[in-house]
C-alpha cells in the first residue's frame, strides 16, 4: 500500500510538468498581453515594465526562469495587482473555493444517495418518478440558469437570502445557501441517478439472492449486502466530481460574487495576467490529481478484491 | 407412506409479465419430496427448473414475476400463504439453496465468516463465537482445508470449486430438511463436478437432508437420485423413480435426453446424439404438446391439445398422447 502511494505520487510529477509547460506556451498564443489593455503607455515606460518582469527576454528563458521559481513554490508576482503575489492571491481564494466545493459535494452526496436509495426501493412508484424527474432537471439545467432564478426568487422577491457575498459579509452563513444549491444541482442529480441504477442492479445480483435465500430480513439484506457494493461506483465518481465541482465553481463564483479561485481565474484570463492563470492551472491540476488519488486509495480500502502492490 | 412426505408441490404456476406477453415459466408443476429423498429435476435450459425452485422459496423476482397459483406444502403448511416472517424462518433454516455460479453467489465484500455466521446466528440463536465454531466445523465437513484460517478470507481468495464447497457448508449449516441445488456443478470444471456431487450426496445422507437436484443433464442425476422429474416448457412431462426413467423412459423427450447422455460403456464412433430443434418460446404458447415440433412420433392431436397426464403407477406419470386414455 505505501509503495503504491509513493509510486503514484512520483508519477504525478511528470504529469504536472507537462501541464505547466503546455499552459505556459498556450496562454501566450492568445492575442494581447497583461499590459495591452491599459491606455497607451509611453514606450520607455513600457520597456521598463517589460524589463522588470523579464518579459524582454526570449520566451525559453522566461520559461526556465518560471519553472525554477515554481520549484521553489514561488508562483511569481501578479502583473495586474501590482502589490500582490500569485501566492497571496491564490492563498486567500483557495480556502474559499475548497470550502464551497466541499460543502456542495457533501450536500450532493448525502441528498443524492438518499434520493437514489428511496427511488430504488420504490422502483416505478410515484416517489421514484418524482425523484428521477428532479434529477433530469438537475442535470440538464445549467448553473447560469439555476443561479439567477434562485437569486430572483429568494433574494430579490422574498428577500430571505442575500444576493451575493461571502462568510465575512454581514449575512454570514446565509450567503452559502444559494451558491451551494446552484453548484451541487448537477452532482446531486447525477449521484441520485447513479445510486438508483447501481442499487437496482445489485438488488438483482446473485449474491443478494443468496442473502434473501438465507432468510435475512429485507432491511438487513439492503444494509449488509446491497449498500456497499452499490455505493462503490459513487466513490469512484467522487474524484472527478470533486475536481469538476471546484473548476465548475467558476460560474457560481461569478454569479454570487464569491472571492474564490474561480473568480480569480476568470479575471486573470481576461487580463492576460499570465502568472495568475498559470498559478490557477497548477492549483486546478493538483486538485484533480489529488482527488483521483484519494479515490483510488479509498476504493482499495472498500473493495477487498483490489490489492495495491 | 404420505406421512414421510415433507414437501408437496401442487399445480404450481409462476408467470412473468413481460413486454412481449405473458411468459408461463412454470405452468402447473406437481411433485412430492420425501424425507431424505434425492429428487432430480431435469430439462433443457429455459424449461423452468430454476423458477420452480425459486417459487418454492417465494423468491421469484417481482416484478416482473409472480406466482399465479398452486400450493407448496412444507410440513403441513402452505409456504405461499405464509406471512413474510414465517417464510424467513424457513429460508436458509429448513430449506436451503445453492446456485449455479459460485463465483457470483457469495458477497464479494464480506468475509466468509460474516456470511456464514449471520445465517447461523439468525436461525439457531447461537452467539457469534459459537456460530463461528459451527461454521468452521461445516467448512471442514465440506472439505475445505485449514478452515480456521480460510473462514476469515474473502470469496475471491477461493477457487470456483472451493466456493461451491463454501456455499454447501453455508447452506447445510442449519441442518435443513431440504437442500435445493440448482445446477451446482454446471459452472465448474469437469474434474471438480464429480467431487461436488459426491460431497452433496455424502453430507445430505449424513444430515438426513432431502435434496432437490436441478440439472440439464441426465448424466448428472444418474447415480444420485431416487426419483426424477423431467421438465419441458414449464411442465413436468414425466416422472418416476430413477430406475424407471432410465430403464423404461416413456416420453419421447425423456428418450431423447437419455440418448444424448455420453456413455462410457459403449465406445461409439458416431457423434453424440442431440434432440433436434430448439425448446419452444413459452410466451403466449398455444394449447398443444410443446414438444411436437421436435417429436418423431407427433400425431395430429398433439398440435391442438396438451396431453392428459397418464398415471402409469405409483408416482409414475407421463404427459404424452401416446399413453393413457389417448391411446
Ligand atoms: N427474472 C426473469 N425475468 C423474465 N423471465 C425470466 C426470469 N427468470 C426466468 N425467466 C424465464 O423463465 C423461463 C424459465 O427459466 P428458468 O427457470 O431459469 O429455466 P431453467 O430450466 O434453465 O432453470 C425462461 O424462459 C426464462 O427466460
Ligand atoms: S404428445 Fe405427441 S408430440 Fe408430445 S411427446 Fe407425445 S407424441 Fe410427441
Ligand atoms: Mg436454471
Amino acid at each position: 500500500m505505501s509503495r503504491f502511494i509513493v509510486r503514484r505520487f512520483l508519477s504525478v510529477i511528470p504529469t504536472l510538468f507537462i501541464i505547466v509547460t503546455l499552459s505556459f506556451f498556450l496562454i501566450r498564443l492568445a492575442p494581447g498581453g497583461p499590459f495591452s489593455g491599459e491606455k497607451k503607455l509611453p514606450p520607455e515606460i513600457m520597456a521598463n515594465i517589460m524589463r522588470k518582469y523579464h518579459m524582454d527576454e526570449p520566451l525559453v528563458n522566461q520559461y526556465f526562469r518560471y519553472i525554477g521559481d515554481v520549484l521553489h513554490f514561488d508562483l511569481g508576482p501578479s502583473y495586474r495587482y501590482k502589490d500582490q503575489t500569485v501566492n497571496d492571491l491564490i492563498g486567500n481564494a483557495f480556502p474559499v473555493s475548497i470550502l464551497l466545493g466541499t460543502l456542495a459535494l457533501g450536500t450532493a452526496l448525502v441528498l443524492g444517495t438518499i434520493v437514489g436509495i428511496t427511488s430504488a426501493l420504490k422502483q416505478n412508484k410515484w416517489q421514484d418518478y418524482a425523484a428521477m424527474s428532479v434529477a433530469v432537471l438537475g442535470i440538464s439545467v445549467p448553473a447560469f440558469v439555476v443561479g439567477p432564478i434562485l437569486m430572483l426568487i429568494f433574494a430579490l422577491k422574498l428577500k430571505w437570502l442575500p444576493t451575493s457575498g461571502w462568510l465575512s459579509s454581514r449575512a454570514g452563513a446565509l450567503t452559502l445557501i444559494m451558491p451551494i444549491i446552484t453548484l451541487m444541482m448537477p452532482y446531486f442529480a447525477y449521484i441520485a441517478r447513479m445510486s438508483r441504477g447501481s442499487l437496482i442492479e445489485v438488488m438483482r445480483s446473485d449474491y443478494v439472492r443468496t442473502a434473501r435465500a438465507k432468510g435475512l430480513k429485507e432491511g438487513v439484506v439492503i444494509r449488509k449486502h446491497v449498500l456497499k457494493g452499490a455505493m462503490l461506483p459513487i466513490v469512484t465518481y467522487l474524484g472527478p466530481a470533486f475536481s469538476g465541482i471546484i473548476t465548475g465553481s467558476v460560474v457560481v463564483e461569478q454569479i454570487f460574487v464569491i472571492p474564490g479561485i474561480g473568480r480569480i481565474f476568470v479575471q486573470s484570463a481576461l487580463n492576460r495576467d499570465y502568472t495568475v492563470i498559470m498559478g490557477d492551472v497548477i492549483v486546478y491540476s493538483i486538485i484533480l490529481i489529488a482527488a483521483n488519488f484519494v479515490v483510488d486509495i479509498l476504493y482499495g480500502l472498500l473493495d477487498p478484491r483490489i490489492s495495491y502492490k | 407412506m404420505t406421512d414421510d412426505v415433507i414437501l408437496q408441490v401442487k399445480d404450481l404456476k409462476a408467470y412473468f409479465k413481460l413486454d412481449e406477453g405473458l411468459l408461463k415459466a412454470v405452468d402447473g408443476v406437481s411433485f412430492d419430496l420425501r424425507k431424505g429423498e434425492t429428487l432430480g429435476i431435469v430439462g433443457e435450459s429455459g424449461s423452468g427448473k430454476s423458477v420452480t425452485n425459486l417459487a418454492i422459496m417465494k423468491l421469484i423476482p417481482s416484478p416482473p414475476g409472480h406466482i399465479a397459483g398452486g400450493e407448496v406444502v412444507f410440513m403441513g403448511d402452505d409456504i405461499l400463504k405464509m406471512p413474510d416472517d414465517g417464510i424467513r424462518k424457513i429460508r436458509g433454516n429448513k430449506i436451503s439453496m445453492i446456485f449455479q455460479d459460485p463465483m457470483t453467489c457469495l458477497n464479494p465484500f464480506l468475509k466468509i465468516s460474516t456470511q456464514m455466521i449471520e445465517t447461523i446466528v439468525l436461525h439457531q440463536g447461537l452467539d457469534k463465537a459459537a456460530a463461528k465454531a459451527k461454521a468452521v466445523e461445516m467448512l471442514k465437513l465440506a472439505g475445505i482445508p485449514a478452515p480456521e484460517k480460510r473462514i476469515d478470507q474473502y470469496p475471491h481468495q477461493f477457487s470456483g470449486g472451493m466456493r461451491q464447497r463454501v456455499m454447501i457448508a453455508m447452506a447445510l449449516s442449519c441442518e435443513p430438511e431440504i437442500l435445493i441445488a440448482d445446477e451446482p456443478t454446471t459452472a465448474l470444471d469437469v474434474t471438480i463436478q464429480a467431487q461436488i456431487l459426491e460431497l452433496i450426496n455424502e453430507l445430505s445422507e449424513r444430515l438426513g437432508t432431502a435434496v432437490i437436484l436441478i440439472t440439464h443433464s441426465l448424466g448428472v442425476v444418474a447415480g444420485m437420485c431416487d426419483s426424477i422429474c423431467v421438465m419441458y416448457a414449464g411442465r413436468i412431462v414425466e416422472r418416476g423413480t430413477a430406475d424407471e426413467i432410465f430403464s423404461d423412459p416413456k416420453h419421447p423427450y425423456t428418450q431423447g435426453l437419455i440418448k444424448s447422455v455420453p456413455r462410457l460403456d459403449k465406445v461409439s464412433t458416431q457423434r453424440l446424439y442431440s434432440i433436434p430443434g430448439q425448446p419452444p418460446n413459452v410466451i403466449n404458447l398455444p394449447d398443444c404438446c410443446p414438444f411436437f415440433p421436435r417429436c418423431e412420433r407427433a400425431m395430429d392431436v398433439c398440435k391442438t391439445k396438451y396431453p392428459k397426464v397418464a398415471e402409469l403407477g405409483d408416482k409414475r406419470t407421463v404427459a404424452c398422447w401416446l399413453y393413457g386414455e389417448g391411446k
